[in-house]
């Protein structure tokens, strides 16, 4: 499959940006023009407080290499409080993942504002290398093998 | 001479009798003998001859409060999803009620599931309940018979042998490690209270497991899950799992696959796990009931670990205290946040 580590791997990242931050913070890096590798897929979500654990694992369990959960700074969110419960939230979640031995890398979570289109192209390409030193995920990812008939 | 068992089972025969007879209650909520030795059932008395058979002893491991919010719905008139509940007081039920059973209630307190005014909790400071397979590795699997209990031993009959075993060592891991058996809320006493213990080494088998490195934890994980059946046994039996559609039934989306398969059983455990973060009270049901031996405490336990450490959290112990993913500090701990890390290392 392509997942096999080779030269030109490049990591698949789920990338669930608020709506009102960090989605802005992307479309700002777009319009300054600053350069970040192609690897993230944006998820836009009302706030960082909408991302259940489920969406993580299920991005996990669909095959991403690595997630990356962004919102606003704490104190800026659009809905006053949305993300500090996310934060408890993510806080206990990475710890646990950590536990059971998920590497520590694949699921990231980070603060980026809608005036911070520098700060959003630099988390995108930390994110990246911290998944590629990781290499392709295969520990929650559901493989689908067709039976040969 | 009597047990202490013995005299709680009378204690509790006593109150739910006077519950019953003058009508403050309508069921009360306790244990039965079971059918075979070393197994108690959940019962349900409705009358005072119920209450005759309730009994008590070191075997009572399934958590009462899973039934209590089934059972004060089942007393209440039948009404529509989203109609309010009839005027006026409504029939109560009495239940017996262990350390960390009282502190489920009080989570179900927080999290509305039972009413306060409607349950008459009647405190038993528990002394830890046996673990089944502790105990049948204790007589090297031989098949059981009968089982006499004392205070502190337990004399083990079966086919052509006679064994008296010390009690706490087969006690469950959970209640060897439990810092609070008193009930928090109870409005009867059984016995005497017995006060906090002090376990400096309470959180060892997480720690033991912390210490691993990140591909040994995996192998340990994938090592535990490999023999679940996916009964949801676990499930089931956990007070605090009173979703109406558990996240394993949703299809539209699955969360997590309906097979057998590695992956989704992870996945099962990491959401059943993480459902249960800040609110477990570590009664050891899940793992007292599994068909297959699988330790899911563990994974609660660390959770619940980490909720300790930060959030200065532990459930069930003051019902005015929100539980911990209910609520938020500004001054909550990020330094797991990327764009934190990066900003400590400019200076």
């Amino acid at each position: 499959m392509e997942k096999a580590m080779g030269e030109n791997w490049e990591p698949k990242i789920i990338a669930f940006l608020c709506n009102w931050c960090s989605y802005a913070g992307a479309d700002l890096a777009g319009v300054s023009r600053y350069q970040y590798p192609p690897s993230i897929r944006i998820v836009r979500v009302p706030c960082s407080g909408r991302v259940s654990p489920n969406l993580i694992l299920d991005a996990l369990r669909s095959g991403a290499d690595g997630v990356l959960v962004s919102g606003c700074h704490p104190g800026d969110c659009h809905y006053i409080s949305g993300n500090l419960y996310a934060r408890r939230r993510f806080a206990l979640l990475e710890r646990f993942l950590e536990f059971i031995g998920i590497e520590p890398g694949r699921v990231n979570f980070s603060w980026v504002s809608a005036s911070e289109g520098e700060q959003f192209a630099e988390v995108v390409q930390e994110v990246t290398e911290r998944v590629r030193k990781l290499g392709p995920a295969k520990k929650l990812v559901k493989e689908i093998t067709i039976c040969p008939r | 001479m009597s047990t202490v068992n013995e005299k709680i089972a009378g204690q509790i025969q006593q109150i739910a009798t006077q519950l019953l007879e003058s009508k403050e209650v309508a069921l009360f909520l306790g244990y039965t003998q079971g059918t075979v030795p070393g197994a108690m059932q959940p019962f349900v008395a409705r009358d005072v001859e119920d209450a005759k058979r309730l009994s008590w002893s070191s075997f009572c491991v399934v958590n009462l409060a899973n039934y209590l919010p089934g059972l004060l719905r089942s007393l209440e008139p039948p009404r529509r999803p989203n109609e309010p509940p009839p005027e006026g007081p409504l029939p109560k039920v009495g239940v017996v009620a262990t350390g960390c059973w009282s502190r489920n209630m009080v989570v179900q307190i927080q999290e509305n599931q039972i009413d306060r005014e409607r349950v008459v909790i009647v405190g038993v400071p528990s002394r830890g309940m046996v673990d089944r397979r502790k105990l049948q590795e204790s007589v090297g699997q031989r098949e059981i018979t009968s089982i006499q209990e004392d205070d502190n031993s337990l004399l083990i009959r079966g086919n052509g042998f006679e064994k008296v075993i010390n009690r706490w060592d087969v006690i469950r891991d959970n209640c060897q490690t439990c810092v609070h058996p008193d009930p928090v809320i109870y409005d009867r006493l059984v016995g005497s209270l017995s006060g906090d213990r002090n376990i400096p080494d309470r959180f060892r088998q997480v720690e033991e497991i912390e210490a691993l490195s990140v591909e040994e934890r995996w192998n340990w994980f994938q090592e535990e899950i490999s023999s679940c059946i996916r009964c949801y046994a676990c499930r089931n039996v956990c007070p605090l799992c009173y979703c109406p559609t558990c996240f394993v039934d949703d299809s539209r989306p699955q969360w997590v696959g309906k097979s057998k398969e590695q992956v989704d059983t992870a996945l099962f455990h990491i959401v059943r796990a993480y459902h249960c973060a800040g609110r477990c009270t570590d009664c050891g049901s899940c793992e007292s009931v599994c068909p297959m031996g699988i330790k899911m405490r563990l994974f609660t336990r660390k959770l619940q670990k980490d909720c300790l450490e930060l959030f200065d959290f532990e459930p069930g112990l003051d019902p005015d205290i929100p539980l911990p993913l209910t609520t938020y500090s500004t001054s909550d701990p990020e330094d797991f946040i990327l764009t934190q890390i990066r900003k400590g290392d400019e200076k």
